[in-house]
């Protein structure tokens, strides 16, 4: 081979070598672990063992039900917030865009630990939330001590993290919805409502695809705030299929069930996502 | 990327003719519907800003003061005490440098792998080179969990735990970022490495003096996504990571609410020491960084 034809491989080498050590052999080998079952600290075939386990584990399906109902609820409210922000920011009258814009993203730069703690801090008994609401004439909610609170905990930190990131996303996709459409619409007599729904929501429906794949995948991960907000409790009311698996693994070390866990996460995050490109349209 | 923004920028703050001719006889409505956008925006600015503020009081203040009713709203004396404190529990310094070698090590070493095989994968032909691509693509769809009891293993194996190699090496490929890069590299005019080869430059040559200078914003772009990637990043270093002085600043942070005697003004030290940088970061380099952060949504 001459040189020229050796380079392509040559610069993509390093990240073809690290992509199967560190990729390719993890996905498989955590396939095979999940057939698997420790008998005296090896490892051997159980057959479907592990996903039989699964199949009757309450907690399993308690943390799908969970991460279904963070999901259903989450995600609409903070693309429907999104979405009003970022029509509000693109109104032609508003002055000082870009210092709203900055600050309601600035929430998306924080790390996930630090805001996590932050929320977990806030929204405890005695905390500033509680202590607001009560000059509402609002009783102290039991944010993490109920199951019920607990979620919606949750849910408030992950919709103050991620709404002005989103903003931005829709925000950069409503300036490229062209204006003559808007024109042609109000000429035929369409009100703002009707322009809003017939051309903004059709216009950005691959944006909203995008926010909402990002968004289910993120969703099914959910690790970072459960561990450092809630703990996963009360009585694993926000207990995660991530919590889950990273117990399984590291605090229980059953790597075969973890890896069973995390091979159901897949799927799911596979048929999600065919569904979303489906509703969608290929687009 | 930035470029659009700057696009978006211009257009908002332009009034075309028509609107401006109608803007008189709509005077009066629009200083309502201006009343109300901007109530709304001040709602959502006080919500998005608040928790800053809190931190910082809790910063400063003593840990009951927390939750005080009424609430402590000024900042307190306790900046040094709290500093102090959370240095003597978790090495703050350390873990800072830990944080800020860790990210920065890996987003040299990423950036390199990612650039260069998405270089090749927009500019060249060879053979493979398709299926590459879409096992690249398809890997994002695999979440992170479903490799990490093997690659756990696998750092154990080799006696890696522990170790800075260990936090930085699985995630160096990062397909995400190829994507990205590789959109960006496809823009770039294919004459001018022909022209380039015709005077004799060699292709490792092409690449570095020719097409690098020129995907400046790009590679900024990327490289923030990168470090926001390895500076966020949690469950693996949790895993992979057993002492104090090895722990990365998320570690270090989630380890303290884990005190069975929690000093929230420490805490809340932390959680400001690990906000205030990232935040400055951001304010001087908004557009790489709204662009970094935000990947293709804006391509």
């Amino acid at each position: 081979m001459n040189r020229a034809k050796r380079f392509p491989y040559l610069f993509a080498a390093p990240a073809i070598l690290l992509f199967l050590a560190f990729t390719v052999y993890p996905i498989i080998a955590s396939f095979v672990l999940s057939f698997q079952e420790r008998v005296g600290g090896e490892y051997v075939f159980a057959g479907l063992k592990n996903y039989t386990r699964l199949w009757n584990d309450d907690i399993f399906w308690t943390a799908m039900q969970n991460t279904f109902i963070i999901f259903v609820v989450q995600v609409p409210v903070m693309i429907i917030l999104a979405m009003v922000l970022a029509n509000v920011l693109n109104n032609q009258l508003l002055k000082l865009k870009g210092f709203f814009r900055v600050s309601f993203f600035l929430p998306a730069v924080t790390s996930l630990v630090a805001y996590s703690i932050l929320f977990s801090i806030m929204l405890q008994e005695e905390g500033i939330i509680n202590t607001a609401l009560s000059y509402i004439g609002i009783t102290a909610i039991p944010w993490l001590s109920d199951p019920f609170w607990a979620k919606a905990s949750i849910i408030i930190a992950m919709t103050w993290r991620w709404t002005g990131y989103n903003m931005v996303i829709f925000l950069a996709a409503l300036q490229n919805i062209p204006e003559d459409l808007y024109e042609a619409a109000s000429l035929d007599g369409a009100n703002k409502f009707k322009q809003f729904f017939y051309i903004t929501v059709p216009q950005l429906k691959p944006v909203i695809l995008f926010a909402g794949i990002l968004s289910t995948i993120g969703t099914l991960q959910l690790f970072d705030e459960p561990f450092n907000l809630t703990g996963g409790g009360p009585a694993d009311s926000t207990m995660t299929l991530g919590l889950y698996i990273y117990q399984s693994g590291f605090e229980y070390f059953d790597f075969g069930y973890a890896s069973a866990i995390a091979y159901a996460v897949v799927v799911m995050v596979g048929i999600l996502s065919i569904i979303q490109f489906k509703i969608a349209g290929d687009e | 990327m930035a470029k659009n923004l700057e696009v978006i920028e211009q257009s908002t703050n332009k009034l075309t003719l028509a609107e401006r001719q109608q803007k008189k006889p709509k005077k009066k409505k629009n200083k309502l519907k201006a009343v109300w956008m901007y109530t709304l925006l001040g709602i959502f600015l006080v919500v998005s800003i608040f928790p800053f503020y809190w931190m910082f009081i809790g910063a400063t203040n003593d840990s009951s003061k927390m939750f005080t009713n009424p609430p402590t709203l000024l900042p307190g004396d306790q900046f040094m005490t709290n500093l102090t404190n959370l240095n003597e529990s978790i090495g703050i310094f350390r873990v800072l440098f830990n944080s800020l070698f860790v990210s920065g090590l890996y987003v040299v070493i990423a950036l390199a792998v990612c650039a260069s095989a998405a270089y090749v994968l927009a500019k060249y032909n060879f053979k493979g080179k398709k299926f590459i691509f879409t096992a690249f693509l398809l890997s994002m769809m695999i979440p992170y969990q479903a490799t990490l009891i093997p690659l756990f293993q696998m750092m154990s194996d080799f006696n890696l735990l522990n170790t800075y190699f260990a936090v930085i090496a699985p995630q160096l490929c990062f397909p995400f970022a190829i994507f990205l890069l590789r959109q960006n590299f496809l823009a770039f005019p294919t004459e001018l490495m022909e022209s380039a080869r015709l005077d004799g430059a060699s292709e490792t040559r092409i690449f570095i003096s020719i097409v690098i200078p020129s995907m400046r914003p790009a590679l900024a772009a990327a490289s923030i996504f990168l470090f926001m990637t390895q500076w966020n990043n949690f469950m693996w270093p949790l895993v992979v990571l057993n002492t104090n002085d090895m722990y990365t600043f998320p570690v270090a942070l989630s380890s303290l609410m884990g005190l069975s005697y929690i000093d929230y003004g420490q805490v809340m030290m932390g959680v400001t020491l690990a906000t205030v940088p990232i935040i400055a970061f951001f304010l001087t380099l908004q557009k790489q960084f709204i662009s970094g952060m935000l990947g293709s949504a804006l391509k």
